[in-house]
């Protein structure tokens, strides 16, 4: 499992790198994210909630059954959406309203 | 490289839990400076980066602390230091009810009182709990916080700390810090032990891979006492992902299967590691592989299932669909991980008093590095930060003016230089750490022989381990990120070998999976009802066998 970062989505902001809890993600010399150590990566998916532009996508690796589908957060108030893209383009969403409680 | 010198009256090395609420207890408390050092960014360091969906230590209404001591000495089968768990369990609700007032959202039932899961459990959202934490500390007066700083060593002379040392990773910035008290509260270790996946998604493993085990390392070369380092956590999860399997089996009541769909916990008991051992057992036997059943649950448990995971281990949402199935049409497939060796869950850590006191003068431990007190959780490692806060501020009322040698920090920074150096070295970090996770695994009970080992391997772990450390003298960082790797690696080797004399000073088997000796498969309640505790000295590793305090009677030691 691991991320992934669009270079033309991002914007050079920093955030990704300042938050990521292995120091995984660095910033290159054109002024664009890139992530390092792509096999270290926890899966925490702290740095793609703190992307403003939503350039960063998270998917599972092959090795532990991964599809192909690639997951993001956008964040509206107190909403937070969840949206898969599967391979053939499809796109599934859930939506979480951060001041509720898990029921479970 | 440049050098800095800071000074504070407090250091907290880690900023997670159990450090971030330290620092807000001390700045509520005293006008004491503090410094915490933090390896990542306070906002998602430690184990909450994903979130939680529960707090799992919590005195549910008809229930007293006591009552979590009991439960949680069942679930040890005794070796648990009653009088940490009493003075942890006596906070947990207060500091649930300040994690709420913080922002935590928190269930409530109508009438504003929270809805328990279970006789210990509440539900929350808990996706942004660490957000919710750091952004308390940020705001605090007195308090610096140092993010992308790892500490590498302590100072400590005569049995007394003095400060520590820590390299800056993006600063590239080699730190002198000299503290009056120092709370350490760096977490447990992980990667010790092969990974359930050790290719291309080798980190996607229950405990945060960034906790390596530092605080034990540094505590372990400096002469404190430790204990239980033998008695490793294993987590039941969901297989691939490694994501919990806690809110399937509380949350919707799942049971776990075997293949023949037979349920086969009532089998081998309920406590921690018999729910881990029951798994190896049956699928050793032919019966894998082993489920939690939650076919046949309904679609809105299926839903509610689908957010809670995303609130703390997206991973298994995505799982779900990626596959086009949802729970309730497949059952989940589940494993033990990899052993951790982590305090907030077993006992492993620094052998402390009540006031989480280390045996090393002016060092306070809390939170997953702190022994003797399992099933913290997270307010469990809150209400630890919260003891180890107060002590530090009365300890340095007497104690301060403390000062670091020159020597000391010379000797430190000469090391972290041939680090730096180019050298001709064939090895990398990354080689060497599989070359431990590999003798681990195989000769100091890992996963390849279902969590068993015999001394004969033991001795063959430690010996090959040693090579090893030997090794890592050699090695080379091309920046300030490899350096933290090769002091990781270093950490994790340290350990590895406390573990492997931990494991070898227990002649008993008292917990399946987590210590299975097979030269003593029998439990031995006349010679083994104790701690074992070890001391490094002299360049090895000293067992120290402990009685089990009477009715939980307070384990005071002066340092």
């Amino acid at each position: 499992m691991s991320i992934a970062i669009n270079k033309d989505k991002c914007i050079g902001c920093g955030r990704c790198h300042i938050v990521c809890p292995g120091s995984l993600i660095k910033i290159g010399n054109d002024k664009k994210a890139f992530i390092k150590y792509p096999k270290d990566c926890w899966g925490c998916t702290s740095c793609l909630k703190e992307c403003p532009v939503y350039a960063i996508r998270f998917y599972l690796g092959a090795d532990i059954g991964g599809k192909g589908s690639i997951m993001h957060t956008e964040k509206n108030g107190d909403i937070l959406k969840w949206i898969i893209v599967h391979p053939n383009g499809e796109i599934s969403e859930i939506d979480i309203n951060q001041k509720e409680s898990n029921k479970y | 490289m440049k050098v800095e010198k800071l000074k504070t009256d407090i250091l907290i090395i880690g900023g997670g839990t159990a450090g971030c609420y330290a620092a807000l207890t001390i700045s509520e408390n005293s006008d004491a400076k503090v410094l915490i050092c933090e390896k990542a960014h306070i906002k998602r360091s430690g184990c909450l980066a994903a979130g939680v969906n529960a707090l799992n230590a919590y005195i549910v209404d008809g229930k007293t602390p006591q009552d979590y001591v009991d439960y949680a000495k069942k679930d040890a089968d005794g070796i648990v230091r009653e009088d940490l768990l009493l003075t942890m369990s006596q906070r947990l609700n207060a500091v649930t009810e300040r994690l709420e007032k913080l922002g935590l959202v928190i269930l409530k039932d109508k009438n504003g009182k929270y809805v328990t899961r279970g006789n210990r459990n509440l539900k929350i959202n808990g996706e942004n709990i660490k957000p919710i934490l750091a952004a308390a500390v940020e705001k605090l007066p007195n308090t610096k916080i140092l993010n992308h700083v790892n500490i590498i060593d302590f100072s400590v002379k005569d049995n007394r700390i003095n400060g520590a040392f820590g390299i800056g990773i993006e600063s590239e910035t080699f730190y002198i810090i000299e503290a009056n008290a120092v709370i350490v509260a760096t977490g447990g270790a992980a990667g010790l032990y092969k990974p359930n996946n050790p290719g291309f998604s080798r980190h996607k493993m229950w405990y945060p891979p960034f906790n390596t085990g530092a605080g034990y390392a540094m505590g372990i070369k400096a002469g404190a006492e430790m204990t239980t380092f033998e008695m490793r956590f294993i987590a039941l999860r969901c297989k691939d992902t490694i994501a919990p399997t806690g809110t399937l089996a509380q949350g919707v009541g799942a049971k776990q299967i075997n293949s023949l769909g037979e349920v086969y916990e009532s089998k081998y008991g309920i406590t921690t590691s018999q729910r881990v051992y029951g798994t190896v057992n049956e699928n050793l036997e032919g019966r894998g592989p082993c489920y939690l059943k939650t076919e046949g649950i309904t679609p809105e448990q299926d839903d509610a299932l689908k957010k809670a995971y995303l609130n703390m281990a997206p991973s298994q949402t995505l799982k779900w669909i990626e596959s086009g199935k949802n729970p309730s049409q497949q059952n989940v497939e589940i494993e033990g991980t990899e052993p951790y060796i982590v305090g907030g869950h077993t006992a492993s850590g620094y052998w402390v008093d009540t006031k989480r006191a280390t045996t090393i003068k002016g060092l306070f431990a809390a939170g997953d590095v702190a022994g003797g007190c399992p099933q913290k959780y997270v307010t469990g490692s809150l209400a630890e930060g919260e003891i180890a806060a107060y002590s530090a501020v009365d300890f340095i009322e007497e104690n301060n003016n403390v000062s670091v040698e020159e020597t000391d920090a010379d000797n430190h920074l000469k090391e972290v230089k041939a680090f730096l150096e180019e050298n001709d070295s064939y090895f990398s970090t990354e080689q060497l750490e599989e070359a431990m996770q590999t003798v681990m695994d195989a000769y100091a009970g890992g996963i390849k022989t279902n969590y068993r080992f015999n001394e004969k391997q033991l001795d063959i772990a430690d010996e090959k381990i040693a090579d090893i450390q030997k090794l890592s003298d050699n090695l080379h960082a091309d920046d300030f990120q490899e350096l933290m790797y090769i002091y990781e690696l270093r950490e994790r080797l340290v350990v590895c070998r406390s573990v492997i004399a931990h494991l070898k000073a227990r002649h008993e088997t008292r917990w399946q999976s987590f210590a299975e000796n097979l030269d003593y498969p029998e439990k031995d309640d006349k010679n083994f009802l104790k701690f074992v505790n070890s001391r490094y000295e002299n360049g090895k590793i000293k067992i120290i066998l402990r009685d089990l305090t009477e009715g939980g009677a307070a384990y005071e030691h002066s340092n």
